[in-house]
């Protein structure tokens, strides 16, 4: 009846994953008992969970990212205390079984739900807002995708409680992956929670490529986009690109482990080999995937708070285009140590080489931007200077790696762990962190604390190089990854500093919690009334802060490379706002619940699935089925927001815009 | 400051210059969904490539198993390759008709579509049936895992085909030509023309190469 699934699966004789499952089913509890009480359902039903406003999905989106990090970083938190305390005669407290699903789940957790939303949830709030249109290309299916990619993050969090989680890595590498060697449920759970959040993935690349190429504001043609729409183009086109073979390289392991088949198992012809060569031609366009968008972000930051147009526009066009491509030129440097010969580790590792250099590119970018202007050091600006330092010193570690010889060294040491963590924190962390303080008060009408915002980048950038930094040392000291106990006591000094780090970020986690509190409490003195806080240049900020759910009244007419600035200074030349413009009634897409029921099924089914509870599965899919034609036949797609609303909302948009015109022109 | 002027560093609208990209703002709906549409038929095409890439690293690795060339029937694979073929040609009578708004038609030409898919599928499956009482199945060697998935992959894709072309003809049917029903009818159309590509390349790798003498 219930395939594999007993009570044994409950870890009733674990007390750490009980304790913290119990804690997690409380907090979730009191949190429904809280909407309950406050008569909050229908507001979120309506309002979020059931919206297909990109604004509204995009907050979703952070919102968990911001959990997952959490939970990520608790697992972080959990292995440092480890090997810190399991050196010599110690073993800790952490048993190896126990060790490696948490490293397991850290990899995962902070790739496919904690940065990959956080990437996704700014895209989906900043760019139909930067192109000067009011939706996404798909509004319906970015609704699905997001809830898709909860259902996977659900799934991972449920293997806390129900069950276990995969010991294999955060890319379940065949053979030890395989039936033979991993015979629970715990990389049944890592296939089925990322093959669900993959499908939600893809269809969010599909839906970004669409907008970005189809749906812009007149006049906006490609060399006139901003920065972070062509690095949020080329994301999405490194996603539809690479997560297919991700899916079908899911899919083959799948395949091995429920059915027998022999792709990658020992036995059979299978080769191990082969899984790493796909996983990998996902895996590297992955990273891209992450930081070119924090790019993007570094970008948009570079050009405000300099006060300069970003320099070297077209050469940043090439320089991300050129990374989207030569990232599908590289996988192979993941495994120099396969053993396939001097001539293709030479192409390879040339190839990494090489595309270090259109990221050289747009250092000097950022660095010329910079240059000359008035920079105004806020938050955001701390994350790209931090940034810079420590991406290039990331950078410089990983061309190191992309020479063969030197990497069948530090292959699997912590010199490659510090190397990786190095580009995704000081890259990717510090990307969204710049982004979420950057955008916070146009998605919410009032900005962060900019003194906590400080405490908290120096929290980050600090721990950090604290955490990290002993790594790199203790890698050419022969330290491999994943150590579940350290044999060697010489090596405590540095598990302590990298302790001390770790905590150190711990309090900078901690503060972004109370930086969002205090600035909630206190957003009447730091209200965004014009919509332009920080005196931007791109077309996000022409609208009030936040923005109507139409996002523009009339879709602005783009002048010149930087849209908005460029209206903004001739508004300020001439002293007097933009004609007013005919204004009609606007066609909006329909809320549906279409998202959060089809998550619901795949979770369904994924669950069915992962305990080989059958009939449940196929009533999963007939289910989803179901729903499919239900939304199919519907009728009513969009409704009209009416003319007198359009043009009350505009009206009172440009009583304040007037007001600031004249503020502007007093203050010069 | 003239209109002319005002005009020209946007402070009036519509007058944004055309920058010869035929960039007017957002594209109609008969553009956007058919793009968004085809860009799912890519990255569909993408994990194909990963089955084939796979195929091809493990054609030999038969585990002492059959080898291709014992397994495959030229002439039961052009019955199939036919039935498809033409249910593709099939297809595009459809979307003519329905352009016509001819009912009849339409469903006529539809339905004859999904019987040509089925038959493909039927032979389909039993070639495989046949492999695997002669205990050629997917679990007998890393070779016969990679053709299953691959050649299986694709008859999936056939049977998600049949199903949506009968939830199409079911909502013709009771709801008439819609320009939403229009545009999806379209996607069909694109989705079913994809799986003969994926066929022809499936046919040449896997039945033409593996029956070579």
């Amino acid at each position: 009846m219930f395939g594999r699934l007993t009570w044994d699966a409950i870890p009733f004789n674990q007390p750490i994953p009980l304790i913290t499952s119990l804690v997690v089913l409380c907090a979730i509890g009191a949190v429904g008992a809280w909407i309950t009480a406050k008569k909050y359902w229908p507001y979120l039903w309506n309002e979020w969970i059931t919206s297909t406003d990109h604004k509204r999905i995009g907050i979703m989106y952070i919102v968990l990212a911001l959990v997952m990090l959490v939970r990520g970083f608790a697992d972080a938190l959990m292995m440092r205390a480890q090997q810190t305390v399991a050196v010599g005669a110690s073993q800790g407290y952490l048993p190896p079984e126990h060790y490696d699903q948490i490293f397991s789940a850290h990899g995962t957790i902070m790739i496919f739900f904690m940065a990959m939303p956080f990437i996704i949830g700014l895209t989906n709030f900043v760019v139909p807002l930067q192109l000067g249109v009011r939706d996404v290309a798909f509004p319906t299916m970015n609704n699905v995708s997001f809830w898709l990619t909860a259902s996977g993050a659900l799934l991972v969090n449920v293997s806390l409680f129900v069950g276990e989680f995969a010991r294999t890595g955060w890319l379940a590498f065949p053979p030890l992956s395989e039936k033979a060697f991993s015979p629970g449920v715990g990389v049944d759970y890592y296939l089925v929670a990322l093959q669900i959040a993959g499908v939600g993935t893809l269809l969010t690349g599909i839906n970004f490529v669409t907008t970005i190429l189809k749906i812009r504001a007149p006049g906006m043609s490609y060399m006139r986009m901003p920065i972070f729409c062509w690095t949020a183009l080329a994301s999405n086109l490194l996603i539809i690109a690479a997560f297919p073979v991700l899916t079908a390289t899911f899919a083959m392991l799948m395949l091995d482990r429920y059915l027998g088949f022999h792709f990658f198992t020992n036995d059979g012809g299978g080769n191990s080999m082969l899984y790493m060569n796909l996983i990998w031609v996902w895996g590297h366009p992955e990273v891209y995937i992450l930081i070119l968008p924090a790019f993007g972000i570094y970008s948009e930051v570079a050009a405000t708070f300099s006060g300069k147009p970003l320099f070297g526009y077209r050469s940043m066009v090439f320089a991300t285009l050129a990374i989207c491509v030569i990232s599908f030129m590289v996988w192979l440097h993941h495994f120099f140590t396969m053993g396939a010969g001097a001539d293709v580790n030479a192409v390879f590792g040339i190839a990494s080489m090489i595309i270090a250099v259109p990221t050289g590119v747009k250092i000097f970018n950022w660095l010329f931007t910079m240059y000359g202007g008035r920079v105004r050091f806020t938050t955001p600006m701390y994350y790209l200077v931090g940034f810079m330092i420590t991406f290039v010193i990331g950078g410089l570690t990983g061309v190191l790696l992309a020479i063969p010889p030197v990497d069948f060294i530090v292959h699997n040491s912590l010199f490659l762990v510090a190397h990786f963590h190095n580009v995704i924190i000081g890259g990717v962390v510090f990307g969204v962190m710049a982004g979420y303080t950057y955008w916070f008060p146009k998605a919410f009408g009032f900005t962060l604390d900019e003194r906590l915002g400080k405490i908290i980048f120096w929290c980050w950038f600090i721990g950090f190089y604290l955490a990290w930094f002993p790594a790199y040392a203790l890698g050419f000291m022969g330290g491999t990854r994943r150590l579940q106990h350290i044999a060697d006591p010489s090596w405590q000094p540095y598990l302590d500093v990298e302790m001390v780090g770790t905590v150190i970020i711990l309090a900078g986690i901690v503060l972004t919690i109370v930086q969002l509190l205090y600035s909630i409490k206190t957003r009447e003195q730091r209200r965004d009334i014009t919509g332009d806080p920080w005196d931007g240049r791109t077309l996000e900020w022409l609208t009030l802060s936040p923005p109507p759910h139409y996002n523009f009244a009339v879709l602005p007419d783009v002048h010149g490379e930087e849209a908005y600035w460029t209206r903004k200074q001739t508004a300020i030349k001439l002293d007097r706002l933009i004609d007013e413009p005919n204004y009609q009634p606007i066609e909006m897409p329909l809320n549906t619940p279409v998202g959060v029921i089809c998550a619901f099924f795949a979770s369904v089914c994924g669950f069915a699935v992962i305990w080989y509870i059958w009939w449940l599965a196929i009533l999963g899919l007939i289910g989803a089925f179901a729903v499919f034609v239900w939304y199919a036949w519907r009728d009513e797609h969009e409704h009209v927001i009416p003319i007198e609303e359009v043009r009350k909302n505009a009206r009172e948009r440009r009583r304040i815009r007037q007001e600031h015109l004249q503020n502007l022109s007093q203050s010069i | 400051m003239t209109s002319s002027e005002a005009a020209a560093v946007g402070l009036t609208h519509g007058g944004s210059e055309d920058t010869g990209l035929g960039n007017r703002g957002p594209q109609s709906k008969s553009i956007v969904v058919p793009y968004g549409f085809w860009l799912f038929v890519l990255s569909d095409m993408v994990l194909f490539s990963a089955l084939f890439a796979s195929y091809a690293a493990l054609v030999h690795a038969t585990d002492g198993g059959p080898v291709t060339g014992q397994l495959f029937d030229r002439t039961k694979v052009a019955v199939e390759t036919v039935s498809l073929l033409l249910s593709s040609f099939v297809c595009g009578l459809a979307i003519i008709a329905a352009k016509r708004k001819n009912l009849f038609w339409t469903e006529f030409w539809l339905v004859v579509t999904g019987l040509l898919g089925l038959v493909f599928l039927v032979i389909e499956l039993r070639e495989f049936a046949g492999m695997i009482a002669i205990g050629a199945g997917p679990q007998r060697s890393a070779f016969l895992s990679a053709f299953f998935t691959l050649v299986g992959c694709h008859g999936a894709h056939v049977t998600a085909g049949l199903l949506w072309i009968g939830t199409m003809a079911a909502q013709i049917w009771t709801k008439g030509f819609q320009p939403h029903i229009g545009r999806r009818l379209l996607c069909l159309s694109v989705f079913w023309h994809a799986l003969d590509i994926i066929w022809v390349a499936i046919f040449t790798i896997v039945y033409l190469i593996g029956t070579l003498p």
